[in-house]
């Protein structure tokens, strides 16, 4: 008999959350951001119903400032696993010209939260899963597995339900939703480490390569299309980078790096210096900022 | 391959948890250099102005860094050369004390911390206590704060002793007891020069090495999360096999029903495998059609119990009173059920021990109780088989998880699965009960009434919500062999069936059908049917009818 490493045991607990959500809840969705985890949690997902397909639909939402790399990449993966891929747009920020330049903390909270909210409540899902995981971040390190969420989408990080053992009660009135995280007690090493085990799919943005990006408060931005403006004495410069997380491109710095494969990403991972968010703009903020957004209904 | 273990930090306020955390996190280098720099930023903002304030690395609501407390368990990640931890960061106030259970669920072992000056208190004792009734086997007693007793090794010898006296009382396995200082890192992750006498290992280098190895459950068995149906050539039974190991031609039994039949395959994620072992999330293919829903469980080599009553140790964890007799519904496994706690038969005092005499409990009390649950489902006794001897209480109108609790035994072995009690013999009558259409799930749910006991002369209801019986019939119980008569509402027999003679009275069976038969020719004709009966579906469709005396409700 093989050893049962960690990485079976969180995989297991993880296909566990996922079963208990196809069998307790009536309508769930899965949250399809197109990053690293979300393609850890969808490879969990085939891997838990095999050899059905999930039971349930995927869902991208789209704030229309993604990388190129990325919709090409969901475009992908959906036709080659046969699964329900819905985006949703929200299509009043995209009339009223909501843009990351322009419209500050507002953007992330109409393109993201508000698109979100509209999207879960347009098709009734009582459950989301998403690939949070509790080391990206203080707030989310308190967050339950099965997270309770009111009429409003609310977070109520002072009341949340206890959680024991693996009885996860999902029992919610009309209106009301879960959100679900099945790789909360996932770390980005061992992520990396599973799509390697696993050999699953990711973004090419992961890896290293020549790319267009400008220097920005000390984030390097990729230029991904006509649309990104330039401000007074940035250049576009072509430099070795790759991206430890994946989003809105204008938001997104890059890190200057040669990982060109898994093992040079996780080697990078391992003696990385600074933690993953802190390449993602909207974070570094102010403390608390996180929290401020969940309790909102941000995932 | 390294191995996980997985710790929780408890004890009372001002104890020092997040801070010793913190402090391993910091001095073992594992904080990443931005969060080390939004640390020392935020320290001089903090409660503890100038010096950096290590417990800012794990309070992460702002309501926690405004008030400087732990409200709710932080989670954390961090690997050594000898060991990968995840680490949950407990609330030490009395009133988050349900959020420190969620943490002692989830762990192996809990460091509890002890201040130096004050010594065991309440709270260290709920702690320990609370931890023991989760089924943690492994503690560490890390007595704190000892720069502030002038690192005396008589105090800490002091303290010891009352330690010890806990540990005989909850009669914890395997305890180990360090003196340290969180803030000064005095025996954290290095010996301390202060604390010269003592000679035991580090706080860290213990956690490197505590020997975690569960017991070994007995036998195999997996309760089923899910039934797997994509077309009709593919039925599979998802679960997490929880013990033991499993092959391809193996019989297994299926509980509740008894059913058996013998494993045709095995999928572990993408494969087809010979074997499964505890642990693994798994899909089984057995050889026949048997009726295995979500909540059943599947068992090879060893006995699990089927129960409608429940002797339990609780932890009520909500915000109103328990009162006995409530209803509410009961996780237990992948089972969910309604039941009542029927009986309060004490509670604990935290801090003695003793047994307390109780009406109604209130919030973070532990209580011994009796559940009788609307049917029987699969338990086991949480030392012989810890996932079936776990449950949740949830209140029907809140949602909420209202209390936690292990199984202690099961109580029905005996009478009180029967309803009709005979001199020589009994039965299993269902006649009472209900059955409703559910409108929004699209399904019939029978329920059955809280398990009530008829005699000879008793009085027996003949009106639910979902049945309307006559005044005088007779009643056929064909798999426990007996016959009851009921003559204008009152029993005047319950006695083997071989001795029944019709009557001329309405006939039912035990779930309440009638039994098309006008004739003493017929009846003896219905029970040579049933004893020849190869397929009792097309036996039953033949005799009986469900709508002479039932009807289907609408769900209230």
């Amino acid at each position: 008999m093989s050893q049962f490493s960690h990485l079976d045991e969180l995989e297991a607990e993880a296909i566990y959350i996922i079963r208990e959500v196809a069998a307790q809840c009536e309508n769930p969705v899965m949250l399809y951001s197109i990053g690293k985890d979300s393609s850890v949690m969808l490879h969990l997902a085939m891997k838990a119903f095999y050899p059905a397909k999930p039971p349930f639909p995927f869902l991208h939402v789209n704030t229309t400032w993604k990388f190129k790399e990325m919709i090409e990449f969901r475009d992908n993966v959906a036709k080659k696993l046969g699964i329900e891929m819905l985006e949703y747009i929200n299509q009043d920020g995209v009339d009223r010209g909501i843009n990351p330049f322009d419209s500050g903390a507002a953007y992330t909270d109409i393109m993201k939260t508000q698109a979100l909210k509209q999207a879960l409540d347009k098709y009734g899902f009582d459950a989301a899963f998403g690939g949070g995981r509790r080391d990206e971040e203080k707030s989310r390190a308190k967050e339950r597995i099965f997270s309770f969420r009111n009429e409003q989408h609310a977070w109520d990080p002072k009341n949340q339900r206890p959680e024991m053992w693996k009885l996860f009660n999902t029992k919610i009135n009309k209106g009301e939703s879960m959100r679900v995280f099945p790789i909360s007690n996932w770390t980005e090493t061992d992520i990396w480490q599973y799509i390697k085990r696993e050999n699953i799919d990711i973004v090419p943005l992961y890896f290293a390569a020549e790319r267009p990006v400008v220097e920005r408060d000390g984030n390097l931005i990729m230029v991904d299309d006509e649309r990104f403006r330039l401000q007074d004495g940035e250049t576009v410069e072509n430099k070795l980078v790759r991206f430890r997380t994946l989003g809105c491109y204008p938001l997104t710095g890059g890190i200057e790096s040669n990982a060109t494969t898994l093992d040079e990403i996780i080697e990078e991972t391992l003696s990385a210096v600074s933690s993953e968010r802190t390449t993602r703009v909207i974070d570094s903020e102010a403390a608390g900022s996180m929290e401020r957004r969940k309790r909102e209904g941000y995932f | 391959m390294k191995s996980l273990l997985k710790f929780i930090t408890c004890g009372s306020v001002d104890d020092g948890k997040s801070t010793l955390i913190g402090h391993i996190l910091y001095d073992s280098k594992l904080l990443y250099a931005d969060q080390k720099e939004a640390l020392e930023l935020e320290s001089k903002v903090g409660s503890r102005g100038g010096k950096i304030d290590y417990s800012l690395l794990l309070d992460g609501l702002m309501a926690e860094r405004e008030q400087g407390i732990t409200i709710d368990v932080a989670y954390r990640y961090f690997t050594t050369d000898h060991r990968s931890f995840i680490v949950a960061d407990t609330p030490g106030h009395e009133e988050y004390t349900r959020n420190m259970a969620v943490g002692a669920s989830f762990a192996d072992l809990a460091i509890i911390l002890v201040d130096a000056k004050q010594g065991v208190l309440v709270q260290t004792r709920r702690h320990a206590r609370i931890c023991a009734l989760m089924g943690i086997q492994h503690f560490i007693f890390a007595v704190n704060k000892m720069d502030l007793v002038d690192y005396s090794e008589s105090r800490f010898q002091e303290i010891q002793t009352d330690i010890q006296g806990l540990q005989q009382e909850l009669q914890l396995a395997d305890i180990a007891i360090i003196p340290v200082s969180a803030t000064e890192g005095d025996n954290i992750t290095v010996h301390s020069p202060h604390m010269p006498w003592y000679k035991g290992n580090t706080l860290l280098g213990h956690l490197e090495t505590v020997d975690i190895q569960a017991f070994e459950e007995e036998g195999f068995y997996l309760p089923v999360q899910r039934v797997s149906r994509p077309d009709h050539t593919f039925r599979g039974f998802q679960g997490q096999v929880e013990s033991g190991t499993l092959r391809v031609n193996d019989t297994v039994c299926v509980l509740p029903s008894g059913e058996t039949a013998v494993v045709k395959s095995l999928i572990r994620g993408f494969d087809s495998v010979e074997e499964i072992h505890t642990g693994e999330a798994v899909t089984i293919q057995l050889d026949r059609e048997v009726d295995v829903s979500r909540g059943c469980v599947i068992v090879n080599g060893t006995e699990l119990q089927v129960s409608a009553k429940l002797e339990t140790t609780l932890l009520w964890m909500d915000d109103t009173t328990l009162q006995e007799g409530r209803e509410y519904l009961i996780m237990a496994g992948t089972k969910l059920v309604s039941g009542v706690v029927s009986k309060i038969r004490y509670a604990v005092d935290v801090n003695t021990g003793d047994h307390v005499e109780r009406d109604g409990l209130s919030k973070n009390e532990i209580a011994r109780c009796v559940l009788t649950l609307q049917e029987p489902i699969v338990v086991d006794t949480f030392t012989k088989h810890k996932t079936l001897g776990e449950f949740i209480l949830i209140d029907r109108v809140s949602h909420m998880t209202a209390a936690c609790g292990v199984i202690q035994d099961t109580l029905d072995k005996g009478e009180e699965l029967y309803t009709f009690i005979g001199d020589s013999v009994r039965g299993r009558g269902d006649i009472f009960e209900e059955f409703y259409y559910d409108v929004e799930g699209l399904t019939v749910d029978k329920v059955r009434p809280e398990c009530a006991t008829y005699r000879v002369g008793d009085t027996i209801p003949l009106t639910g919500d979902s049945y309307q019986y006559p005044s005088t019939f007779d009643i056929l119980i064909l798999r426990d062999k007996v016959y009851i008569s009921v003559r204008d509402g009152v029993i005047t027999a319950i006695a083997p069936l071989r001795e029944y003679t019709y009557q001329g009275v309405p006939l039912l069976n035990g779930r309440g059908f009638g039994i098309e038969v006008q004739s003493a020719e017929e009846y003896a004709q219905f029970i040579a049917d049933i004893e020849a009966s190869k397929n009792l579906n097309e036996t039953f469709a033949k005799w009986l009818t469900f709508t002479s005396y039932r009807h289907i409700a609408f769900k209230k």
